[in-house]
């Protein structure tokens, strides 16, 4: 019989049972330590979420994933995880996991307005193949596209880039990736000719200063701010700045807290240089051996659509990426009129921090980390803004060693790996290579053994304009992979929604769930995610690391990769390419897209037998040769022996990670500095060796304003952005019960002052709206965004309450990525 | 009402749409419509009602983990904690020293390990902020069910009467 304190003690476990939605039979209640039927497997994967790239250690049982944790061997975050990483055990057991292909229907046939009916994936591809030929047949390859991602594996990517480049014909083949650090990308390849940075994580363990260009760490990297926090908090001498156009949680470690006018950062940059030179602390024979100056162009406009009156307006709007060379002198006269005076008044921030920000760069004693993510990338002078904390890392010449190190933070866990090395981008190919440099495409179609001539030299459509060029109805054919663009694209119901319900077009997204994206296709085809295929990663620090699959997808739902592979058999070279190069190269002829590409003697030429017999691979199985390995090692050709250097294929499978170029088996930390970096020779000393004259490249810009500010009709600055909790458009994380609690829904954060002044408090109902669009939620006057008055920020995770909608399709000229953090708004009661 | 029985009713919200789940396999499945499941029967180009903020669970109960090495949920009020370079209020009753006053859980001994495996005298400063891990969670329920299992209950499930395969 039970007692009472038994009876009490088996309700409280009935109840947390229930709570937790686990079955409790009486006989597991002695099973209360591990025993064989306990026995876990525990395999290695890199974190499906941000740039940093932790490792983790992920626990399979009867096929399903268990548990995970952070790496204690990941030399990134050792043992640590983020809460998002803490759950990712969860995040590929949502309910309504997409586990068929759904097509729109109507009478039994594809219909644009139909419903979404599940149709097998052969019906899937049928549908799918006749639209492309349909599209082709008309208007050729420019009307096709693709809008990719950095989540893609490294050898999705590059399959991707070969079916549209070589397959289709056409570079209009972008990353969401554009979204996000397009900026810092494009001023890397400007600046030291070769992209990604010079320095790595290691830098947080040995640098004196950190400076927060704009970036929310404590949010958005929360692993690498455990680093500074640890540096700080253990080093008595170490600083932090953090600079924003509001308050968030960075600066709770902030020794120098700087909330600035948003798009002023080019001021304070320009300032920084000035106080450099004018205090005599330029590092004189750095810049002689090092760099050159360029004067770079004025008054460029701001990436919107030809004809808005801003760019008609602009000077330069057509090319806005010219520069000329000038000397020191002239770059020195040229920032001469950011002075402290000037530059306070123009970014409301008092005189003494700036003084002491400019300092930690002028200091030589002093070794300084600067850090950025969207803050800068996500601005319509964002490669200026990259250019400008490279100049001043430059003139004090620090740079390339441990702890001097400007470093470009990613938001996609392959941004770099996979839209940037792989080159994903509209303009690229792999190794930094560039679709409109002849040679390029001529050693490219060498190494994938194509005829000569075949690959299209014209730049193909970048996000923003891939949207437009939907809605105007010249991209017709269009597969959307791995990401939610419907949600994440500024200026969404006017400039992407109606390009995916364009009656002319055929819409195809692949996903592993039914996001906002999805809901606007005509074609949804269910995606394999993370551990339930064979991937490959790269992170911030240049670090490439690889995990298994580990658990089999759900239902019928298959990788990215397969989708490609696949797709490629329903289209002959005859029907695709131009008949002079297949008059040119008769034995092409009459073969599939995957025969020409995928089964070319280089991607098909390691057996199945080198699979790893511990862990399924489903591609490899279904195509009958090893595919991430083909895949692989002849995309690591493109980059081994000048600077780009990838490890073996089957090593990354021992390790966590290697950082590139990796040489005789050896990762390289630091990069263009002799001793460090092994394409350095002796006596060189420091040599930017992406740019033929080995000199790094600083330029001369001003401060020009954003494209809209706030006025009398829409009086605040609307910032967007991200939190802890969910990454990006939360997909994945709104559907882990614990995430989606502690943070449900997409509040507007203001100053409670702004919102009294509109009679609003905390929990008011309201409307953000903007010239283009409105997005209904409620006030947040006290949570962790605290943003200055004239300011409030919104999240973009929530796909019920929609931001984006209100966001601006400006652009920086260059780099073509949207500014997602300056625009007008006004908030009105509901 | 109890708190057990409370906790009984949160569960609801979980099982019924598992009821209505709508991927059901099978290529002859009755016509249907398929929206983002965060805004049924919404589309993109509607608005939605906003409910209210919801209040953060503040019952002080202990939630179980999903996996050993999850960090447990918040379940106490967090407001204005001040976490900064010169306090944290979470250790003012988490922390070794605190806890037998406060009777609250001390941090995990993991705490006061450092980045290269030397456990210290106090909390690691690696491990300061507490909240990049441990969240509070509001009483919003999920929209979309999670069908993690975990380890117990895999290995617990119904004998299948000797008949291993």
């Amino acid at each position: 019989m039970l007692d009472r304190r038994d009876f009490i003690k088996a309700q409280a476990v009935a109840a947390a049972a229930a709570a937790g939605g686990i079955s409790l039979p009486a006989a597991a209640q002695s099973s209360m330590v591990a025993g064989e039927d306990t026995a876990l497997k525990w395999s290695k994967a890199p974190c499906r979420f941000c740039g940093t790239g932790c490792g983790v250690m992920v626990a399979t049982k009867d096929n399903r994933v268990v548990a995970t944790h952070g790496d204690m061997q990941a030399e990134v975050n050792r043992g640590l995880n983020c809460v998002k990483g803490y759950f990712l055990s969860k995040i590929m057991y949502g309910q309504d996991r997409l586990t068929q292909p759904l097509l729109r229907m109507r009478d039994g046939k594809y219909h644009k307005d139909g419903e979404f009916l599940p149709v097998s994936w052969d019906r899937a591809f049928d549908e799918m193949a006749s639209q492309w030929k349909r599209v082709l047949k008309a208007k050729g390859p420019d009307a096709v596209g693709m809008f990719g991602s950095g989540q893609w594996t490294i050898w999705e990517g590059y399959a991707a880039s070969k079916l549209m480049r070589a397959g289709f014909r056409t570079n209009n083949l972008d990353p969401n990736a554009r979204h996000c650090m397009a900026s810092a990308a494009v001023a890397f390849i400007r600046t030291f000719g070769m992209d990604e940075p010079m320095g790595c994580y290691d830098d947080f363990e040995h640098a004196d200063a950190f400076v927060l260009w704009g970036s929310n760490m404590a949010e958005m990297h929360p692993i690498l701010w455990t680093r500074i926090t640890d540096r700080r908090l253990a080093h008595s001498h170490v600083k932090v700045a953090v600079l924003s156009t509001f308050e968030h949680r960075s600066f709770e470690l902030a020794d120098i807290p700087m909330i600035f006018e948003p798009g002023t950062d080019l001021a304070i940059l320009n300032y920084i240089a000035n106080h450099i030179i004018q205090t005599n602390r330029v590092n004189k024979e750095f810049i002689e051996k090092h760099c050159n100056f360029r004067m770079g162009q004025k008054d460029i406009g701001y990436g919107l659509r030809p004809e808005s009156v801003l760019e008609v307006r602009a000077a330069n709007a057509k090319d806005p990426s010219d520069s000329k060379p000038i000397d020191f002198d002239a770059f020195a006269k040229f920032v001469s009129t950011y002075t402290l005076d000037y530059t306070a008044e123009l970014t409301k921030v008092p005189k003494e921090r700036l003084l002491a920000l400019a300092e930690m760069y002028a200091d030589p004693k002093t070794k300084v980390m600067s850090l950025w993510t969207m803050g800068f990338n996500q601005h319509v002078r964002g490669v200026w803004v990259n250019h400008m904390v490279y100049n001043i890392h430059l003139l004090t010449g620090k740079i390339s060693e441990p702890g001097n190190s400007p470093f470009s933070l990613t938001g996609q866990p392959s941004a770099c790996g996979t839209a940037r090395e792989v080159g994903t981008f509209a303009h690229r190919l792999p190794a930094d290579m560039q679709v409109a440099n002849p040679t390029h495409r001529a050693h490219t179609e060498e190494a994938w053994k194509l005829p000569k001539g075949l690959l299209p030299a014209k730049v193909g459509y970048h996000a923003v304009q891939q949207d437009r060029m939907l809605k105007d109805g010249k991209l017709n054919a269009y597969w959307i992979m791995v990401n939610n663009n419907l949600q994440a694209a500024p200026n969404s119901a006017n400039e992407t929604y109606p390009g995916y319900r364009n009656p002319e077009n055929f819409i195809v997204v692949s996903d592993a769930y039914p996001t906002v994206t999805a809901s606007a296709a005509d074609l949804i085809l269910p995606a394999a995610m993370w551990v339930e295929k064979e991937g490959a990663y790269g992170n911030a620090e240049r670090r490439t690391h690889f995990w298994h699959q580990l658990v089999n997808a759900p239902g019928e739902a298959r990788s990215d990769l397969w989708q490609l592979m696949e797709f490629s058999k329903r289209f002959t070279t005859d029907e695709v390419w131009p008949a002079e190069v297949l008059d040119a190269n008769p034995s092409y002829r009459g073969k599939s897209l995957f025969d020409v590409l995928f089964r070319n003697g280089n991607v098909d030429r390691f057996p199945l037998s080198e699979v790893n017999a511990e862990y399924a691979n489903d591609e490899s199985k279904d195509f009958g040769f090893y595919v991430q390995k083909g895949l692989f090692e002849e995309y690591a050709g493109f980059g081994r022996g000048h600077g780009h250097d990838l490890a073996p294929f089957d090593t990354y499978h021992q390790v966590r990670g290697l950082r590139w170029p990796v040489v005789d088996g050896k990762e390289t930390r630091w990069r263009y500095r002799e001793g460090l970096d092994p394409f350095v020779k002796p006596g060189e000393d420091v040599r930017f060796y992406g740019n033929p004259d080995g000199k790094a490249n600083i330029f001369a810009f001003p401060y020009e304003p954003p494209a809209e500010e706030p006025d009398k009709d829409f009086d605040l600055w609307l910032v967007t952005g991200r939190v802890l909790e969910h990454w990006h458009s939360g997909s994945m994380t709104m559907r882990v019960p614990e995430l989606y609690k502690a943070m449900p829904m997409a509040l507007v954060f203001m100053h409670p002052d702004d919102a009294k002044a509109r009679g609003l408090r905390r929990g008011s109902e309201v409307k953000v709206m903007s010239r283009r669009g409105e997005m209904q939620t409620r006030v947040e006057t006290r949570g962790r965004n605290k943003p200055p008055r004239g300011v409030v920020f919104v999240p973009w995770f929530d796909s019920a309450r929609l931001i984006n909608k209100c966001t601006l399709d400006a652009t920086d000229p260059i780099s073509k990525q949207s500014d997602f953090k300056k625009c007008a708004v006004k908030i009105v009661a509901v | 009402m109890r708190p057990h029985h409370l906790a009984a009713l949160a569960v609801l919200p979980f099982l019924v749409p598992a009821v209505l789940s709508a991927q059901n396999a099978g290529g002859n499945a009755e016509p249907r419509r398929l929206d983002s499941p965060f805004r049924p029967p919404v589309n993109f180009v509607e608005q939605n009602n906003t409910p209210a903020i919801p209040p953060d669970v503040t019952d002080d109960r202990r939630v179980a983990r999903n996996y050993p090495e999850q960090p447990p949920v918040i379940p106490h009020n967090v407001r204005d904690y001040q976490i900064t370079l010169n306090n944290n209020q979470c250790l003012t009753c988490h922390s070794r020293r605190f806890t037998e006053a406060v009777q609250a859980p001390m941090v995990s001994i993991t705490h006061y390990v450092d980045r290269d495996g030397q456990t210290l005298g106090a909390v690691a400063p690696r491990r300061y902020f507490c909240m990049q891990c441990h969240v509070p969670q509001t009483t919003a329920q999920p929209i979309v069910p999670n069908t993690f299992t975990d380890l117990d209950t895999l290995v617990s499930r119904p004998s299948d009467r000797g008949d291993r395969r």
